[in-house]
């Protein structure tokens, strides 16, 4: 019995140490002075590898989903005889949740699983500790361009997945169901606005970019070094971004909704 | 020779981001940039301004020629003190001018509908629109109808 609640205990404090060590990981990565020179470099490598190889499955996902909206809404707004409101509803519901939350964990599974295993590997096979050797210090040279590519071109994919997943319902709704394009294109952009809808949209795929790839290179850097401890951290890594980016979500959206 | 491929497709990829939130800005929001200084105000107070916004259209006869910039309240006469900004290209508006708020169709947005008068003197900046008339609520227009029925029903008994 009294062994049930220690264990309990003991989890729990462990839970709260991952916590704490998590956070001490981001302050070495925020507050390191960076190096302009080589740092640029490899930056750039990593926003190729975490930004550009994911868009090709962020263009795909966004012009379904666009175009899945657009069947939907004009099938739901015809009883009503609203289906000019397209636009608005596409739009919308793109810029303002669809947008931010499906990139976030398409990026999370793509890039946010990638950059785990890569780093759990190097860890596994020593090469963090091999550098660590030659006083090339880890965090500079293999975290933080990642952290810092992921926090980039998250928003950029997210605001890539707008304009496809727009464009799509487009597609679907004015080229092929028939809704009159002067109608969409007007209906939204009388209801967007800049501020409200779009700007808020992108503080949360900065929001979502910095938690997904923290939590993913956090799990990599600290991966048990064998192989079953790879996979644990690839999935902790995929599932715990996932949670944390629909629960953030709700919190921003209720902040946001509040009169920001 | 693969770095510079690299950096390529980076710089495409920041671009292609880019392009996106101008066309988020431009084409779905309509965020046009509204200079001040080819704008001019005017001042209409409504006793009721429905779910009018700011941004919204200022029309006449259908054609958009500015938007709305601020609704308050005037703490005194408790009516809605509406400033629009009407572009300098019409500023011939007679001083007798009147302002609507009208909505388009039954689920669409509110807009500000001005009738031009007669009257030689010309609106300036910071004029202001004495005859104004309010939204109409449809559930007042309702309240109405059904008030009027409930009387009629009344009499024939």
């Amino acid at each position: 019995m009294i062994d049930k609640f220690s264990q309990i205990g003991s989890a729990g404090i462990q839970q709260v140490q991952q916590l704490g060590l998590s956070g001490l990981f981001l302050t070495r990565i925020l507050f390191r002075f960076p190096r302009i020179v080589g740092g640029f470099k490899l930056l750039v490598e990593q926003l190729y590898v975490v930004g550009v190889l994911s868009l090709s499955i962020i263009l795909v996902s966004g012009l379904f989903i666009g175009m899945v909206l657009g069947l939907q809404g004009v099938n739901t707004l015809q009883r009503f005889g609203a289906e000019a409101q397209l636009g608005q509803l596409v739009a919308l519901s793109v810029v303002r949740e669809l947008g931010p939350v499906v990139t976030a964990l398409l990026f999370a599974g793509r890039a946010g699983s990638a950059l785990t295993a890569e780093i759990g590997l190097m860890r596994a096979t020593d090469q963090l500790a091999s550098m660590e050797m030659m006083a090339v210090d880890p965090i500079w040279r293999v975290i933080s361009p990642r952290f810092w590519a992921g926090v980039i071109s998250m928003p950029i994919l997210a605001m890539i997945f707008n304009v496809v997943a727009i464009w799509g319902g487009y597609l679907v709704g004015v080229k092929w169901l028939g809704v009159d394009m002067g109608a969409f294109w007007n209906n939204m952009q009388n209801s967007v606005d800049f501020y409200q809808d779009i700007l808020n949209g992108i503080i949360k795929t900065g929001v979502f970019g910095f938690v997904v790839t923290w939590i993913a290179v956090y799990h990599g850097y600290y991966a048990v070094p064998t192989a079953p401890g790879i996979s644990l951290a690839t999935t902790r890594s995929v599932v715990y971004a996932s949670l944390a980016v629909l629960g953030f979500d709700f919190m921003l959206t209720a902040v946001m909704l509040k009169g920001w | 020779m693969r770095s510079r491929t690299t950096e390529s497709l980076v710089g495409i990829f920041m671009v292609a981001g880019m392009l996106a939130l101008l066309f988020l800005a431009i084409h779905v929001s309509g965020l046009t940039p509204v200079s001040k200084s080819d704008h001019y105000r005017v001042i209409a107070e409504f006793d009721n301004v429905g779910s009018l916004k700011q941004r919204a259209p200022v029309r006449i006869a259908g054609v958009t020629i500015g938007r709305v910039d601020s609704i308050l309240l005037d703490r005194k006469t408790f009516r809605a003190k509406v400033v629009l900004l009407i572009e300098n290209g019409s500023n011939h508006l007679p001083t007798d001018t009147e302002a609507h708020i009208q909505t388009e169709g039954i689920l669409g947005a509110n807009y500000v509908a001005l009738t031009p008068g007669f009257d030689q003197i010309d609106l300036t900046d910071g004029g202001k629109i004495a005859v104004t008339h309010p939204a109409l609520i449809l559930e007042n227009l309702i309240g109405q109808m059904l008030f009027k029925a409930k009387e009629k029903s009344g009499h024939d008994q």
